[in-house]
This record gives C-alpha cells, structure tokens and sequence, in this order.
C-alpha cells in the first residue's frame, strides 16, 4: 500500500476552492503538504503560533465568505478542543481541518495505537459530533474532496487525519 | 484611566461600515452603545477574539475590522500578535481595554496586572504601529487613525468600568447573530 502523495492532497484543495491554508506545522505533513504549500502562489499560507487561534481565523474567513482549512497536528487539535467545541459545533461553522497523526504505528488503526494521543482522537472527535476520515493510503485520497465538501455544505466541522505521512513530489512511493 | 463605555460610545458616533469584533465585557457596552448588524460577537473561546477579526480581515480586504479585545483574553492568545504582525492585513485595528482584571469571571487579578505593557509586547511581536492610550481626550484624537490608518494598528486602551451593561450571552451566542452579521458582512 502506497503512502498518499501531498500533490494529490494539494490538487484537492485546489480544486475545492481553498483560498487559505491556516497551519501550525506538523511533522507528519511537513514535506509532502506544508512545505510545497508554502512554496505555491494560488492558496495563502496563514502561519499561526497556535491552534485555537486557526479556529477562530478559519471562523473569520468562512463569515468573509472564503474557504480555509487548518493544519495542525493531533496534539494541537487537543489542545483546541473548546474552540473546536465551541465555535465549529455549537456555532456551526465550517472548520475544515487536515490533522497529522504524529507517533502513529505504521499499519496500526488509531483506535489501536499504543499511544494516548493517538487512540484518543477519534473518541474526543466522536464526542464532539465531528465528522472525520482516516487517510493511510493513495486509495483512501478518494475520501478528502468529500469530506471537506461537507464541511462546507453542511457547515460544520469536519477532521481529516493523516496516519501515514504523504508523499513528497519526487519522493519513491 | 477612562470609563470604558464613554471610550466606545465616541467610537460609536463614528463608525459607519467597520466590522466591529468584540469580546466580553467590551461586546456588552459596545452592544449597548451601538446595536449594529456589522457587530461580530459570537467569539465562543475566550481569547481567539482577535483571531476571528484577522479570519475576516484577511477573507475581506476592502473592509476595515476593529477588534474590542480585552486584557485577559489577549493574555491567553499572545501568539496572535505576531501571527497578524505576519499577516500583516492594511485593514486590520486591534482595541485592547486594559483593567487588569478578568472582569467577567469576578474581577481577579491578571498576572502581573500592573506591570504589563500591552503596546511593547505588539510591538516586540513586529506589529508597528502601536500605543497605549490613557484619557479619553487621548483616543479621541487617536480616532482618525483607529478608523483609517494602514493597518495593523493596536491601541492599549487604560480603562475601568463604566455603566453597567445587560450581559446578554443568549443573543451572543444566538444563531440569529450570526446569521445578520454574514448578511450584512457579505454585502
């Protein structure tokens, strides 16, 4: 199984009509998604100092009438948990969120992880309300248009966690 | 020192279609100064009011957004003074009403509440053009800038309470709210 390439992540959210990228780097997302993010012209890069903060911003962007998504790690989405709370679910907005799984068992389910920070998150997002998706694979890059569709359709917060750290351009499968 | 609900209602004889961002104890009298469609209220976490504004800002260039912050919700946020100081949005303002207490939740003390410099800690974050302003003389002249100065700007603003205002958490939080600011913020 092929890890997913951060150029199909990247044409996704082109193609979804993402004009800002809200991120605190994550070392899952680093190469294959952030950096050439950062090197790109056609979506703006918003660099934050922590995540609760991306919650508000991507909050400001949607009421403005733009589609954002936040990036972070799992540990950052912890730690926003009553922004996401309160702001995405109670409020309803949009937060389309793309969370790296850092320390993640390659192969292993999060919800099998060895790792509390890891087997955590789908239960906090479950407790929430909040619709997410695992990606481990280019097969499952199917499930990330989709899901940031809903996001926005539905206007509500949506999580894509990425298990197994994408692909550089160049970078052997 | 200057009575907070005096500061606003003179930002309130002069605002016409700013988006005004405000939080606690600030959103109650600014909400009774001015009931307004563009007033941006619904902040859900303490401290991301000024993360809300810059969302707006950024999403929004060719409108001019105010955030009424306060002290103790810009104490839990610090980092995004130097996350707008790169950003670096021409219409963005930042108000901070500095009391030094955490007025919404009885009145405790900030840390270090007499010590702290509001306008250094922007500025030391990379955001130029800052201030602190004590009387209401002081903000009255300060106006001009506040409403058409190239952002960002942020202002300390010295302040204690003033009259006190109805705090209405069911129309801050209502949906409704919302729904008016969007209409009104999109047109």
């Amino acid at each position: 199984m092929s890890a997913p390439r951060g150029s199909a992540i990247l044409a996704v959210l082109k193609t979804a009509g993402i004009e800002f990228v809200v991120a605190l780097p994550d070392i899952v997302t680093s190469d294959g998604v952030l950096w050439p993010l950062a090197r790109q012209n056609e979506i703006r890069l918003v660099r934050i100092c922590k995540e609760d903060e991306g919650i508000g911003i991507c909050a400001g962007l949607g009421f403005a009438g733009k589609r954002s998504i936040l990036m972070m790690q799992q540990t950052g989405l912890m730690d926003s948990v009553n922004a996401l709370r309160a702001v995405g679910v109670e409020y309803e907005q949009p937060i389309a969120m793309l969370v790296g799984l850092q320390g993640k068992e390659p192969g292993v389910l999060p919800s099998e992880s060895a790792k509390v920070s890891v087997n955590a998150i789908e239960p906090i997002l479950d407790a929430l309300g909040v619709d997410h998706v695992l990606i481990e694979t280019q097969e499952d890059e199917a499930k990330i248009a989709p899901a940031f569709e809903r996001a926005f359709r539905n206007s509500r917060p949506v999580c894509v966690l990425i298990g197994t750290p994408p692909l550089a351009d160049g970078a052997a499968p | 020192m200057m009575r907070r609900d005096e500061c606003l209602a003179l930002l309130a004889n002069r605002v016409r279609d700013e988006a005004i961002v405000a939080t606690y104890q600030a959103a109650f009298d600014w909400m009774r100064l001015a009931p307004r469609d563009l007033n941006y209220v619904s902040i859900g976490a303490m401290g991301i009011a000024s993360s809300h504004g810059l969302g707006l800002a950024l999403g929004r260039p060719d409108k001019r957004v105010i955030v009424l912050d306060g002290d103790g919700s810009l104490m839990m946020n610090l980092g995004t003074l130097a996350t707008v100081a790169d950003a670096n949005p021409k219409n963005f303002v930042h108000l901070v009403c500095v009391n030094g207490v955490y007025e919404a939740n009885g009145s405790h003390p900030l840390p270090s509440a007499a010590k702290v410099d509001f306008a250094a800690i922007a500025k030391g974050a990379g955001i130029a053009n800052t201030g602190t302003l004590e009387t209401l003389a002081a903000f009255e002249a300060a106006l001009d800038t506040i409403l058409a100065g190239e952002g960002p700007i942020f202002r300390a603003l010295k302040v204690c309470a003033g009259a006190p205002s109805k705090q209405d958490y069911a129309f801050i939080h209502g949906a409704q709210t919302r729904q008016r600011f969007k209409a009104a913020f999109t047109r």
